[in-house]
């Protein structure tokens, strides 16, 4: 029993701490890569290749002034940041990111808790997150938070049903709900699911840079428009746990992508964990091209499309599965 | 139904474009200078920050006549003669305000002795107001210099009077 407390407590310290640095260097490749595709350098100050650059972000945001305006709601202004940051890092507690090992003579599981609903669990921890958003928006007394807030609630129930209808697909065929046995199921390169589903994989793809509010979606944020959005009315590391949040998310996404369409941490010859890594990492790369290539859209744009198009193919596509996987 | 063929068209025909237009500017060099630790070698004719010429035994060029700043569209130079030790006059007080100076470089061309130049220096942004005024010790250029003193001013006075980069 000792064991199997000490050995998840280990786990969690080890997920929690490389999932908060990863999130900071997600900021730095960020801005490094970003920059590149636009011809500038990019950070280059704070240590070699301004490696450091995260650390000082960090240690900046920390010392901040903490400013809380007057007529804001006390209670949730101080809950939103927490509620945007937590279900981000939750998410981690069901991704599989190795093979399993034995260690001591104990056979490890490579996950914190491997549930047989692990992906009913992202999905249903995932949604949380816009909570924070929108009481962030609604608690600053500040329109143009509130304007973040509403339509980041509007957008997030637009592409939060297209989003859980994308992977159907991929649980019809496999027939399970636990991450693991997802990865065990796709042992090989031709047996992963993004040449099942390539459709699912899209849609996939689509929705969930709408979720994470990123380019070319992110209308929550909309900085020539709306100054900041929801965290306009934030400062010091309240502001800091949003973009945690924000960045975990993505992580998060890139994670449960790699696991769902990818193969997770299966690849030959390099160690399980490196292939994990690389499969996130170049959905991150990803992320960070989509932001650089197409421009934002507009409102209308935005909805028509989630409700229009990705929906429709969604279904389509979940249908199409479902009656496949009858034959 | 049509605007979901036109979204699909787009993801499989517009959207690669795009992507590889991108694509294509991550592998270019970067155009942003790495400035302070990197700099733009300036054009030869920059008007830049003034300095004050010397002779070859370290004298200095400048006999105070004033036509540069009679010459100066912005008044920016202010000077006083005295004598130096031969009874030569020279510059006692010889100060340029380089926050009114526009560097049109009228105060070189009206130079008869050669003795004033727009350098290649344009890093004297400050805090303070007063230290915009540079006085002649701080614009004399160090003597000896560190370089061929005649080969930097054949070059100074053929670059005044346009000669082109020929012969010696």
């Amino acid at each position: 029993m000792l064991e199997i407390v000490l050995i998840s407590a280990v786990k969690i310290v080890v997920v929690i701490l490389v999932v908060l640095t990863a999130c900071a260097y997600a900021t730095y490749m960020e801005r490094k890569l970003l920059a590149h595709l636009q011809h500038r350098i990019g950070p280059s100050y704070a240590g070699p290749y301004g490696l450091l650059q995260p650390i000082a972000d960090g240690i900046k945001l920390i010392f901040k002034e903490d400013i809380v305006p007057n007529n804001v709601e006390k209670l949730t202004y101080t809950l939103a940041p927490i509620i945007s940051f937590v279900p981000a890092m939750l998410i981690f507690a069901v991704v599989p990111f190795a093979a399993d090992a034995t260690l001591f003579g104990h056979e490890i599981k490579m996950v914190i808790s491997d549930l047989n609903i692990g992906v009913l669990f992202i999905f249903a921890v995932a949604s949380l997150g816009v909570y924070g958003i929108v009481l962030a928006g609604w608690s600053s007394g500040s329109k143009y938070s509130l304007m973040g807030g509403l339509r980041s609630s509007a957008q997030m129930v637009s592409y939060e049903v297209s989003y859980g209808l994308s992977i159907i697909g991929v649980i019809l065929i496999a027939n399970t709900l636990s991450l693991r046995e997802l990865v065990e199921q796709q042992s090989s390169v031709f047996d992963w699911f993004v040449w099942r589903q390539p459709l699912g994989f899209l849609l996939y793809l689509t929705c969930a840079i709408a979720e994470t509010n990123r380019l070319p979606f992110d209308m929550p944020e909309a900085e020539p428009e709306l100054v900041g959005g929801y965290h306009t009315e934030y400062s010091s590391m309240r502001f800091a746990a949003f973009f945690i949040g924000e960045y975990g998310n993505i992580l998060a996404v890139s994670a449960v992508g790699a696991t769902l369409f990818f193969g997770g941490w299966q690849g030959p010859y390099l160690p399980s964990v490196l292939w994990f890594l690389i499969k996130v990492f170049l959905f991150m790369f990803f992320y960070i091209w989509l932001r650089a290539t197409f421009p934002r859209f507009r409102y209308d744009q935005l909805m028509s499309f989630g409700w229009k198009v990705l929906l429709p193919l969604a279904l389509l596509n979940t249908m199409v599965t479902a009656a496949i996987v009858m034959l | 139904m049509k605007e979901i063929i036109k979204a699909l068209g787009n993801v499989v025909f517009k959207m690669p474009q795009g992507f590889y237009v991108t694509l294509k500017h991550l592998f270019k060099k970067p155009v942003t200078l790495d400035y302070p630790r990197k700099k733009k070698p300036m054009a030869p004719r920059y008007h830049g920050r003034h300095y004050l010429e010397r002779y070859d035994d370290g004298t200095e060029r400048c006999v105070c006549c004033g036509l540069c700043a009679a010459a100066c569209p912005a008044d920016a130079i202010y000077m006083e003669p005295e004598e130096n030790e031969k009874g030569e006059r020279r510059a006692k007080v010889y100060e340029i305000n380089l926050l009114r100076c526009i560097f049109c470089g009228f105060c070189e061309e009206a130079c008869p002795e050669e003795a004033i130049f727009l350098g290649q220096d344009y890093e004297f942004s400050s805090d303070n107001r007063d230290s915009f005024i540079w006085t002649k010790e701080q614009m004399l250029v160090v003597h000896p210099r560190k370089d061929n003193p005649f080969k930097q001013l054949y070059r100074r006075v053929r670059k005044v009077y346009g000669v082109t980069d020929k012969g010696k």
